[in-house]
């Protein structure tokens, strides 16, 4: 349970990027493909600004990385956070079989 | 007796829960009524909740902390609402000052719904969050370590970008 402070600080970002359903939905795209901040911008019907703006939040909790080639900024998932996002959610559900459990015992115990 | 969770998706950021008890429903239902029962399994043994208020009922109102190893007390409330016993009711489950007041923010919801089949009951739990910065909260709460299973959709995507 103990969280090393750097983690901790990592999954805050994490988990404030994965808040908005716009940048949830870009983490999805990028890892299906590249995108670059023109397609996305296009794809939400957003300004090439607020699209930035969600990228490097996104860029900022590692859940994508940005990179320049030539004229064209592509936006990539990164697989290794994602994983952790998930794996959070497996740790809640992983709660609920736990609480079962508990359940169960009173249950046959009284 | 099995338990089989389903994980909605990380979009929703709903998750089901759905678990099989050798007992009617009464039984299953007394186990979230009775506060000194739920006591007993909603906390871990690290961290063992203490209901200092509790009732079952729609507009009910619930007062809950945990207990840590090193003494800290989080505290929780939860606002029950739609209760139709023995089958169904929807709580809001949120965290609490020092004061023990509700801290600004979106409780989780979950909906609880129990179904009896002979000789058993099946429950079904629908939790859903505002954010994943919720979720994060509930998870640091003193809960499991510990990773299981798979997320339907994550995994689906990582195949596909693999």
């Amino acid at each position: 349970m103990v969280v090393d402070e750097f983690l901790e600080t990592q999954a805050d970002r994490v988990f404030h990027a994965l808040a908005d359903r716009t940048r949830r939905d870009i983490v999805v795209r990028a890892m299906q493909a590249p995108n670059s901040v023109t397609e996305l911008a296009r794809a939400y019907s957003m300004s090439f600004a607020a699209v930035q703006k969600h990228v490097a939040v996104l860029e900022r909790a590692g859940l994508v990385t940005k990179e320049r080639q030539g004229r064209v900024q592509l936006v990539r998932g990164n697989p290794e956070t994602v994983r952790r996002a998930a794996a959070l959610l497996e740790q809640y559900e992983a709660l609920w079989v736990e609480r079962a459990e508990r359940m169960r015992n009173i249950l046959t115990t009284g | 007796m099995t338990i089989v969770t389903t994980v909605k998706d990380l979009e929703a950021l709903t998750m089901v829960v759905v678990a099989e008890f050798d007992a009617s429903i009464e039984r299953v239902w007394q186990l979230w009524a009775d506060p000194r029962k739920l006591e007993r399994w909603w906390g871990p043994p690290e961290w063992p909740a203490t209901f200092t208020t509790h009732d079952l009922v729609s507009g009910g109102e619930s007062r809950y902390h945990m207990t840590g190893p090193d003494g800290e007390q989080p505290g929780g409330y939860w606002h029950i609402t739609e209760v139709e016993e023995p089958t169904r009711f929807v709580v809001q489950d949120g965290f609490t000052d020092d004061a023990g007041d509700p801290v600004p923010g979106d409780p989780v919801v979950m909906e609880v719904k129990l179904d009896e089949e002979p000789g058993a009951t099946r429950m079904t739990l629908t939790s859903t969050f505002a954010s994943a910065e919720q979720l994060d909260e509930m998870v640091k709460m003193g809960m499991e370590e510990g990773l299981a299973g798979a997320l339907e959709q994550i995994d689906g995507i990582l195949a596909q970008a693999a």
